[in-house]
């Protein structure tokens, strides 16, 4: 592999000021499961590479009155196995524990997942469901970007040189709320999603009083569908709405083709997949 | 250039010593600074599983592990199985159900497994399935690498 110089900062200022100090050739490491792959096939050529996992601020894991704070690079197998996460946030362990295989999920974090900007990233529409923020320091102090907001192309992030994205946080989960991540893939594991689709509701009696949808692998970045959710607000938790609601997402994306499945495959799955997933959210709102 | 770090870790219960520069991978030093070469690389890019080792416990792929990221840290690799010279449970399990072939996966599977059974004893054909995604095995088909674990986990030890 390339030659590079290696940093473990224990505090989140030093980890900044390396940053800023190497002007946009250091990276930063969390669980390596991308970075060292690019690093390796020269896609990504640093001269630095930050081990941040020493920071406290990116290992919190926190719940409190306020909501959630989950640090950038939290493990998913961490992520998938917390208990308070698997009662509120369950698309959030949805996603954790389909991110590759055991070995990946004991190293990958959804900080590091979402600095990726891949169009089908499996943790992305579940951060964007349940409304999470990401919280960014750098040279010029801290700022907060709402997750959907957070990658701007393919590949490409709001994170200016010198930033560094620190955690994510989340609201408090309402009574009465509940939340799904599923995606397809034509394997049963291992493989990355031909769709995803999150999704959190929140009932009030058997009217859905609201919703967060987010669409993975139909657009170039994941979307928060707006559309689908004043689709949803109102309405009575029935399979007419969820069909109603899968039609409006297969009206608003603009998937490609690739050796993943044609566009007009994904569009059909999408439907299918917000039916699904909107059944089994109400579900868990439900129970 | 970027120097060489001196890294210890404890490798198999035993504290170690090594150096290596900052883009050597834990596979690349355990492999060849380390001499322990049952560890096998085969994709290199974390899709294949065959290069598994414990760290602290948890199955990691050592190609995509830093071996600068490990100071402090305590791995498990397939050197370490074996007692004296002994098979251990699972790898007599492997060998019974023959559950190999070519065996470059096997390393990989047992370190997994070995992991597998410590969080959950008794697990069931699907939670095994799910819990060995992250191998591969080319030449088994599975089945046998399944019976081998439900076999391990009966005997109730790893």
């Amino acid at each position: 592999m390339r030659d590079f110089e290696f940093e473990a900062p224990a505090t989140l200022d030093a980890a900044v000021a390396l940053l800023a100090e190497h002007n946009g050739t250091a990276r930063p490491l969390a669980g390596g499961t991308d970075l060292i792959d690019h690093i390796r096939t020269e896609r990504l050529t640093p001269d630095v590479v930050i081990d941040i996992k020493k920071i406290p601020e990116l290992n919190i894991l926190e719940h409190s009155a306020d909501g959630l704070r989950l640090g950038a690079a939290v493990s998913c197998s961490r992520i998938a196995t917390d208990e308070t996460i698997r009662q509120q946030y369950s698309a959030l362990a949805d996603s954790a524990s389909i991110i590759g295989g055991i070995q990946i999920q004991n190293r990958a974090s959804m900080g590091g997942n979402l600095c990726n900007a891949g169009p089908a990233a499996d943790s992305t529409p579940s951060l964007i469901a349940l409304g999470a923020n990401c919280v960014i320091a750098g040279p010029n102090g801290r700022r907060e970007v709402p997750v959907e907001s957070f990658c701007v192309t393919k590949g490409q992030t709001v994170l200016e040189r010198g930033e560094l994205l620190v955690e994510f946080k989340f609201p408090a989960r309402p009574s009465g709320s509940g939340s799904h991540y599923r995606r397809f893939i034509p394997r049963n594991e291992m493989d990355i999603a031909v769709v995803g689709v999150g999704a959190s509701v929140t009932l009030d009696g058997d009217t859905i009083s609201d919703a967060r949808v987010s669409l993975g692998a139909v657009a170039i970045t994941p979307l928060l569908a707006h559309e689908v959710n004043d689709a949803l607000i109102g309405k009575p938790a029935t399979d007419e709405t969820y069909k109603a609601s899968g039609e409006v997402a297969r009206s608003i994306i603009n998937p490609i083709t690739d050796m993943r499945g044609t566009r007009e495959f994904r569009i059909h799955v999408t439907g299918v997949l917000v039916e699904r997933v909107l059944r089994e959210a109400v579900a868990r709102a439900k129970s | 250039m970027s120097s060489k770090r001196i890294v210890t870790c404890t490798v198999n219960g035993r504290e170690e010593s090594f150096l290596c520069k900052p883009q050597q991978t834990l596979l690349e030093v355990l492999r060849d600074e380390l001499d322990l070469t049952g560890t096998k690389e085969g994709c290199s890019n974390g899709n294949c599983g065959a290069c598994t080792v414990l760290m602290d416990g948890k199955p990691v792929v050592s190609c995509l592990v830093l071996a600068v990221e490990c100071e402090g840290v305590e791995l498990e690799t397939i050197e370490g199985v074996a007692d004296h010279g002994h098979l251990a449970p699972v790898q007599q399990a492997f060998l019974e159900n023959a559950a190999l072939q070519c065996g470059i996966c096997t390393p990989g599977f047992i370190m997994s497994t070995k992991a597998l059974l410590r969080e959950n004893p008794n697990p069931s054909e699907q939670e095994i399935r799910f819990y060995l995604a992250g191998n591969l095995c080319r030449c088994t088909g599975y089945d046998k690498i399944i019976r081998a674990v439900q076999d391990t986990a009966d005997h109730k030890i790893a």
